[in-house]
């Protein structure tokens, strides 16, 4: 067993998931690979948003999987470093809008 | 980036049997992946065999004005295997007689080669239906000797298919050497001005896109309507298709996957992208490769790993369509590189 928590390797094995339970596991996989469709929007409008939500999850193997996704359809360095961009936003605007959670509770306690 | 040959670096991998040796051993020795053979014989295609013959592939040598990270050939300013008078006569004589609809000059740039042009006329009289030329673009802009080669393949109706990696600078230019996309583009320019790829014209221009990595190529049809809105937006410049071909594990590529420590990755990806739809219809079943010196291949790959045909006729001199057309194709691990995904062959997907 490697000795860190995280494996590049192990991202291969992702498929193995469906050994220990094989309805669910293909459940998932189908579903996954359905969403990743062709769809209302496109599959690389899909990938783009994969790989923003990949680093707000802080997922590493997503992050792999979805770069390699990425230059596979021709996607550009600055449009995935944009949806990067995308995704810290929300994040950090997620953390900030809770600002104003903290400045009613100010505007309660103090007289 | 590299401007010798792996040959004329005296690099391990030049050798052939080296990278025979790393292709069967490793992850395919232990039985982490399943060999190439191993995978056709679940779908009963094991041995691969040819069809009809489409297609004569000739190698007119392996020279080249650009030393591009991913070539297949190790083709380069440095390599001095070109194919003599004396081989093209003999090709001349395959090509008045041959079943095959398609003749396809490949190399290096095969317009480097001194006989080029004569051979070039003398091919044409044969009236093979499809007669392609496999030009790197930016011979044509390499020479004042060069300059007229759009007119030259226009008066032979040559069908001109070209290696464009990417519609971005920094991407061609990492793949093909610095100053190749500005050359490129420019190239690319003059053929539109003769009449190449415009949209009802008859003087095909088509584009090849590898890769620039160690990823597959993505959907062929996606990636063409990408190339054709950014090249005509960015430099008014028209083509017809695109076809995208994946990188084989073989010579320079393979160097390139080893020293940055993606090759296992790189043949899981080949493995797991395995389509048996596209064995089908790969390259060898249809195509015959000849090389520099007249010896004869499955295809362009194989004859850079020195894999003659596994036929009695190996060589020009002694060509009978009917005999090598009842040969095995000689496979190996590399072969993945065509069955992944839609297939990968100098024609685009297959699948």
């Amino acid at each position: 067993m490697s000795k860190s928590y995280y494996d590049a390797a192990d991202l291969r094995k992702f498929g193995k998931i469906t050994e220990w339970n094989e309805e669910l596991g293909n459940k998932f996989f189908d579903y996954y690979g359905k969403v990743f469709e062709e769809g209302a929007l496109t599959a690389r409008e899909k990938s783009l948003i994969a790989l923003a939500v990949a680093h707000t999850e802080q997922c590493p193997y997503c992050i792999d999987a979805y770069t390699k996704d990425g230059l596979q359809r021709g996607i550009t360095k600055p449009e995935m470093m944009e949806a990067i961009h995308v995704g810290a936003a929300i994040k950090s605007g997620a953390t900030l809008v809770h600002g104003v959670q903290m400045m009613n509770k100010v505007n309660k306690l103090e007289m | 980036m590299a401007t010798k040959s792996l040959k004329a670096r005296n690099n391990d991998i030049a050798n052939t049997s080296r990278q025979m040796e790393i292709l069967s051993n490793g992850i395919f020795a232990n039985g982490e992946l399943p060999t190439f053979a191993a995978k056709i014989k679940e779908t009963n295609q094991f041995p691969l065999r040819p069809k009809k013959l489409e297609i004569l592939q000739i190698n007119l040598g392996y020279m080249c004005n650009q030393v591009c990270e991913h070539c297949h050939v190790d083709a380069g300013p440095d390599r001095k295997e070109i194919m003599t008078i004396d081989t093209m006569k003999q090709c001349l004589e395959v090509i008045k007689n041959t079943g095959a609809h398609t003749l396809d000059l490949t190399g290096g740039a095969p317009e480097m080669n001194p006989n080029f042009r004569w051979f070039v006329e003398e091919a044409s009289k044969a009236g093979i239906k499809d007669f392609i030329v496999r030009s790197n673009l930016t011979i044509i802009r390499a020479n004042k000797k060069y300059y007229d080669l759009p007119e030259f393949f226009k008066k032979h109706n040559v069908h001109v298919v070209s290696s464009m990696p990417h519609w971005t600078r920094g991407k061609t230019d990492k793949q093909r050497g610095s100053g190749v996309f500005d050359k490129s583009i420019k190239a690319l320019q003059e053929l539109n001005a003769v009449g190449y790829g415009m949209p009802d014209s008859d003087l095909k221009l088509d584009l090849v896109y590898n890769p620039s990595g160690a990823f597959l190529p993505g959907d062929q049809m996606a990636l063409e309507n990408d190339f054709k809105k950014a090249l005509k937006a960015d430099f008014n410049i028209d083509f017809h298709s695109l076809f995208a071909i994946t990188n084989l594990p073989i010579s320079r590529f393979l160097d390139y996957l080893i020293a940055s420590e993606n090759y296992e990755d790189y043949m899981y990806n080949l493995v797991e992208a395995y389509n048996p739809a596209a064995v089908e219809n790969v390259m060898c079943t249809n195509t015959l490769s000849i090389s520099w010196d007249g010896w004869l291949y499955d295809c362009d790959f194989n004859q850079m790993l020195n894999l003659k045909v596994n036929s009695k006729v190996k060589h020009i001199s002694e060509y009978n369509e009917e005999l090598l057309q009842n040969r095995n194709i000689i496979i190996n691990q590399h072969c993945y590189g065509c069955t992944a995904g839609s297939g990968s062959s100098c024609q685009g997907v297959v699948a």
